[in-house]
């Protein structure tokens, strides 16, 4: 198949500074190449849509962001720090956890599968972080979390089991949970896949009401309408790498990049 | 049974009851000591079989291999006779001559300690594997550091889903303690045995030791289960 070159258009908030930037970013697992040197910045305000199909690397990609991947190389920039890695035999390792144990607790993550803790309740999930990373009061951590479920409709099952939850509650949770954090920025991972239909509604609902905020979002996601409405910023990704970027309007209009117009339209079809 | 049996194994002046009492209290003390000793061997089996190093989790295979592998009896013996030479030699270098032997109750313990780590290893191992993924990462995205998680959400839930097999351990640990007997610890089966010989009634005292034993664990089995039920409660839907 002929491919042509990709498109890239310039970000629309390039003025504000960027949360987190990605340089030649690389990630192999044995002789797969997943990523293959991502440039990227985020910056504060941004809510980009990471899209591309299935296998292109956007978890990869995300997870690598707060570290629960380790890049092959290239570097990783977040709120100004520099990750540090140390090189042992091919592989990077991470040089200093004390570091990357605080930018995570300012980079808050939704996954896909909500991931509570099961053997604690919604306002205990929501508390646990707060407390006993931030070192925060408990009272203190209380109203905060209470507020937290409150933004996304959740005080009333404060006290209920996550298994207990619909799986659009519990999404609803995490996000709160991931919030009580006051994260400068937040990673999504597919946040609706695995919920039913009926419930995804919901928790775009929620994200929607963050965007609009001007809170930094990085987002994977499939909902194309989402993305459309939503971001500020569409990274297509093919093979790990970014094939094309820039703003909806620019990119959902057709005509900017002949894999991103296959992608959306076999996406439409099939949804 | 007769006015005498009960006489017998009653509390008054000619009664075996305080002694058998104290017996199975006995019998209860080295049962929790063993298993609690069998817990810190258990976690670091379960640490070493989980370990990456080749080396470390082999050591954890023959560890559970070797203590599951051999009869109990024959570890208490070994325990036994090994644990004193060891000792009277360790004196004899340090200059005391003369023989020494660990105390029974030390000995026996740590015995049937080593046996229950090795069962109580696998119970964490597996209940460790059942863990999911997902809620380690959550931990760790949100910046939770290696103690914290371990504390917070590993072990609380390896703990939850390892107990209905530490409840059956901690039942044969109690009947294992038995054997204590037979290096001369005076528990709940050496009372009877003594109490047998005096008075010449094996049925009536080895009947009572049996009632004992049983009363011991259903009452400590009935602890665990509702333990087990209060924090099953939020896996359940
Ligand atoms: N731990 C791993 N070990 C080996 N290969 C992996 C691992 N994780 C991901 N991969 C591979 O890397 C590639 C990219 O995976 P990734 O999950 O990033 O894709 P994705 O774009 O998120 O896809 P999807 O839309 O299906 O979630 C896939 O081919 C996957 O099989
Ligand atoms: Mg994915």
């Amino acid at each position: 198949m002929e491919t042509t070159q990709p498109h890239i258009i310039p970000a629309s908030a390039a003025t504000t500074a960027p949360v987190i930037t990605t340089r030649q970013l690389t990630k192999r697992y044995g002789a797969l190449e997943v990523l293959r040197g991502i440039d990227l910045d985020a910056h504060e305000g941004e809510v980009i849509s990471i899209l591309g199909a299935s296998g292109s690397g956007k978890s990869t990609f995300l997870r690598c962001l707060n570290l629960l991947e380790i890049p092959t190389s290239g570097s990783l920039t977040v709120l100004d720090e520099n990750i540090r890695f140390r090189q042992q035999g091919n592989e990077l390792r991470i040089a200093d956890q004390k570091q990357v144990n605080r930018l995570r607790s300012q980079v808050g993550m939704v996954f896909q599968n909500f991931c509570l803790w099961s053997h604690k309740t919604v306002l205990q999930n929501v508390m646990e972080a707060p407390i006993h990373v931030q070192g925060r009061n408990r009272q203190e951590v209380r109203d905060e979390a209470q507020k937290a479920l409150d933004r996304v409709g959740m005080l009333n099952r404060a006290d209920y089991y996550p298994s207990q939850l619909s799986g659009g509650q519990q999404q609803r949770v995490a996000i709160a949970r991931a919030l009580v954090m006051q994260p400068r920025v937040l990673l999504f991972d597919e946040p609706t896949s695995a919920l039913d239909p009926q419930l995804v509604g919901e928790v775009l609902k929620v994200m929607q009401d963050l965007a609009a905020e001007g809170r930094t979002m990085l987002i994977v996601t499939h909902e194309m309408a989402f993305a459309r409405d939503v971001s500020s910023r569409i990274v297509f990704l093919e093979q790990g790498t970014v094939r094309a970027q820039g703003t909806p309007q620019a990119l959902f209009q057709g005509g900017m990049d002949e894999r991103f117009d296959q992608f959306v339209s076999h996406f439409m079809r099939k949804t | 049974m007769n006015t005498s049996s009960l006489t017998l194994v009653g509390f008054g002046p000619d009664g075996w009851g305080k002694l058998l009492v104290i017996a199975a209290g006995l019998t209860l003390i080295a049962a929790l000591c063993s298993f609690a000793i069998g817990g810190l061997l258990g976690t670091a089996g379960a640490a070493l079989k989980l370990s990456s190093a080749p080396l470390l989790r082999w050591i954890g295979t023959f560890y559970t291999t070797v203590l599951r592998g051999i009869p109990e009896i024959l570890i208490v013996y070994l325990f036994y006779f090994g644990g004193s030479l060891a000792l009277t030699h360790l004196m004899h270098l340090a200059g005391f001559p003369g023989f020494f032997s660990l105390p029974s109750f030390v000995i026996g313990v740590v015995a049937i300690g080593l046996v229950s780590g090795a069962y109580q290893t696998e119970a964490y191992r597996s209940a460790y594997l059942r863990l999911d993924r997902g809620q380690i990462e959550a931990g760790k995205a949100c910046g939770m550091s290696r103690t914290v998680l371990l504390w917070r959400i590993i072990a609380p839930q390896t703990l939850r889903f390892a107990l209905p097999a530490l409840g059956n351990i901690w039942q044969s640990v109690l009947k294992e303690t038995a054997l204590l007997s037979i290096i001369g610890l005076v528990e709940l089966l050496r009372q009877s045995t003594i109490a047998s010989g005096a008075t010449r009634q094996p049925l009536l005292f080895y009947g009572t030791a049996a009632l004992l034993y049983l009363l011991m664990g259903q009452l400590t089995g009935f602890g665990i289960r509702s333990v087990e039920k209060r924090l099953g409660r939020c896996w359940e839907r």
